[in-house]
């Protein structure tokens, strides 16, 4: 019996369920959120621990042997994953407790986050593509609510995009499902693995490949289907937001990486070589939209697009060393753009505006903020020694190792401008001496003591986590290299679930 | 059955992309729950349909006598039309929510996180 495999999805779902029960009692859902996030964040890093200590864990539910039962599987990648969640889910209770006004919380602010950090946990965890497909809807329907909670009008009509675009993707999902079940009879991740390698026909093996490349592209806003993600969001409280920009694409591309590695591989030449130029497109169109923006949290989000890119390619090119490349950027990226948003919501707090025209003079009054706004922006550009110059590193030398040498200069290329973009921000919020204070500005509380500590604990945590994977490059490296390993050779992710027969109870 | 089915989701599938693409929200939805039934039908035909053979075990034996149907699309189905009826209330109660506050049933209209 390994709990520790089951526990990251089981802790959020107890947690969510205790905070509906204290509903009219503020305190107690304030302190389930950071003891239920850091109670995920320990069982995540004792699951990653075990994992590189004992290789992948299986656990079968209910004790029904591999193809029959549903499969809890983690190996290296998915534990990554887990971690992350965790990471960043402690940093947003903590910055919740500042940010989230009464309103909400007394909406179900805390209960929705804890079933969102429980949906992302399960799907990262699941062995079994049907229940991959209900993990994916408890994280939307988490996510829709969290989106509408406040009910203003930019979040009404930016939800109605959100909603229909990321149902139209489940639809598919689903419908490749079904599909693949008619085709194959079963369900479990590596039995579909192990079984599609004996069927005849190739072409409907492509079409379903498609589908899958469609459904999950949705979700992890990639080229051309990323345009709900700018259009929502920036509307909702900036810590829902951070959330949403850490974790929720990266499920669909966690997702891309899960299946595009164990159950389609047979034709790379067909399938990754569209995994490439939509790579590559995506890259591009985030971060040109990003460079017409002017609004803080928008440009980010666009950014969000356009570093996708960069973790798609990782898979798309489908070496050993883009492998790594991918997940090391999803490493980096979950963090540094989590934080970046943390930060977009302290500059709103001081001043009570995203808008890059409205805001400046920042550097003057608060040094350490803009020191702590230049540590992810440079990341996210690619200096060296932080964390993205490794992951960046990585991919483009990837990149230029398979010959791919177009998409190697658009990413180049992305990297430029991505600094461009951060520069900008830089240059008008930190930098430039503040506008004059208009006619009726509204007058702001100030920042208290305790809430200045709710704001500064997370994003000065996630900077430490970018400083640490810059200047400890290669421990990390040799995760994610190991992780890459276990995905480039499936056969030891489905000997470890068909053979883990489960348990004989006494 | 297949080939009638096979029409039958076709057609499902082409009206609710058709009505996904009108521009008022109300349509927008009804085209969403036509889609999530196309999709369960799907699952329900492709993974093969048997007439009158229920996946019972008689008394005694430890596997079923003869060709059953499958139970599980079955069972997929349901869990597909619970969670597409919770997010399809979700999404009726969206746009209501939608209407009241922008005061348009135009998705053209709703352009303000757009510039």
């Amino acid at each position: 019996m390994r709990p520790e495999v089951a526990l990251p999805i089981l802790i959020p779902l107890m947690a969510g369920a205790t905070s509906l029960l204290f509903w009219r009692l503020r305190l107690a859902q304030r302190l389930l959120a950071v003891g239920g996030t850091g109670a995920l964040l320990l069982t995540s890093l004792w699951l990653l621990h075990s994992v590189s200590r004992d290789g992948i864990l299986v656990m079968q539910m209910g004790d029904w042997p591999a193809p029959f039962g549903i499969s809890l599987v983690a190996d290296l990648f998915g534990a990554i994953m887990v971690v992350l969640t965790g990471i960043i889910g402690f940093a947003v209770a903590l910055y919740s407790l500042a940010t989230i006004g009464r309103g909400h919380e007394a909406f179900g602010y805390f209960p929705l986050m804890h079933l969102l950090l429980a949906g992302v946990a399960g799907a990262f965890l699941t062995g079994d593509i049907f229940n991959l497909y209900v993990w994916f809807e408890v994280m939307l329907v988490a996510s829709f609510a969290l989106l509408i909670l406040g009910s203003e009008k930019a979040q009404m009509e930016g939800a109605i995009k959100y909603v229909t675009l990321n149902l139209l993707s489940s639809v598919i999902f689903l419908s490749a499902v079904g599909l693949l079940y008619g085709m194959v009879g079963t369900l479990n991740m590596a039995d579909i693995a192990q079984r599609l390698s004996q069927v005849e026909e190739s072409g409907m093996i492509d079409v379903l490949a498609v589908m899958f490349m469609v459904a999950f592209g949705i979700k992890a806003a990639a080229f051309p289907l990323f345009f709900w993600l700018p259009a929502s969001y920036h509307t909702p409280p900036v810590a829902v937001s951070a959330l949403f920009a850490g974790l929720l694409t990266k499920v669909g591309v966690y997702a891309l990486f899960r299946v595009f590695t164990l159950i389609f591989h047979q034709n790379p030449g067909y399938t990754h070589e569209i995994l490439v130029w939509g790579a590559g497109l995506t890259m591009l169109s985030g971060v040109l939209g990003a460079a017409a923006q002017y609004e803080f949290r928008r440009i980010l989000s666009f950014h969000i697009v356009s570093q996708i890119g960069y973790m798609i390619l990782g898979l798309a090119l489908f070496t050993p060393l883009a492998l790594i490349g991918g997940v090391f950027y999803i490493m980096h990226h979950i963090i540094v753009k989590t934080n970046l948003f943390l930060v977009s919501g302290f500059v709103n707090r001081l001043r009570g505006s995203y808008d890059l025209k409205k805001l400046g003079g920042l550097y003057r009054t608060h040094p350490w903020l803009a020191i702590l706004f230049l540590i992810p922006a440079l990341s996210l550009a690619g200096m060296p020694p932080l964390s993205g110059f490794f992951a960046k590193f990585i991919v483009i030398r990837a990149g230029i190792e398979a010959e791919a040498y177009g998409v190697t200069f658009i990413a180049l290329l992305v990297g430029l401008l991505t600094l461009y973009s951060m520069i900008k921000i830089w240059a008008e919020v930190f930098w430039k001496s503040p506008p004059e204070p208009g006619e009726n500005e509204p007058e702001l509380a100030p920042v208290s003591q305790r809430e200045m500590w709710q704001l500064y604990a997370p994003i000065v945590g996630l900077a430490l986590c970018t400083v640490f994977i810059g200047l400890n490059g290669q421990p990390i490296y040799e995760l994610a290299s190991a992780s890459a390993d276990q995905l480039l050779d499936p056969t030891r992710y489905i000997d470890a679930v068909m053979s883990d027969s489960g348990e004989v109870a006494p | 059955m297949e080939p009638l089915m096979a029409v039958v989701i076709g057609i499902l599938y082409a009206t609710a992309i058709y009505m996904m693409l009108r521009r008022s929200i109300v349509k927008l939805v009804i085209g969403l729950m036509l889609l999530s039934n196309a999709a369960n039908l799907l699952i329900f035909t492709s993974a093969g349909m048997t007439r009158g053979a229920p996946p019972l075990i008689p008394e005694g034996a430890s596997e079923p006598l003869r060709q059953v149907a499958d139970p599980l699309p079955q069972a997929l189905v349901l869990t597909a039309i619970v969670i597409a009826f919770g997010v399809l209330s979700f999404a009726v109660v969206l746009i209501r929510r939608a209407y009241e506050i922008v005061k348009a049933d135009d998705l053209d209209k709703m352009k303000d996180t757009d510039t």
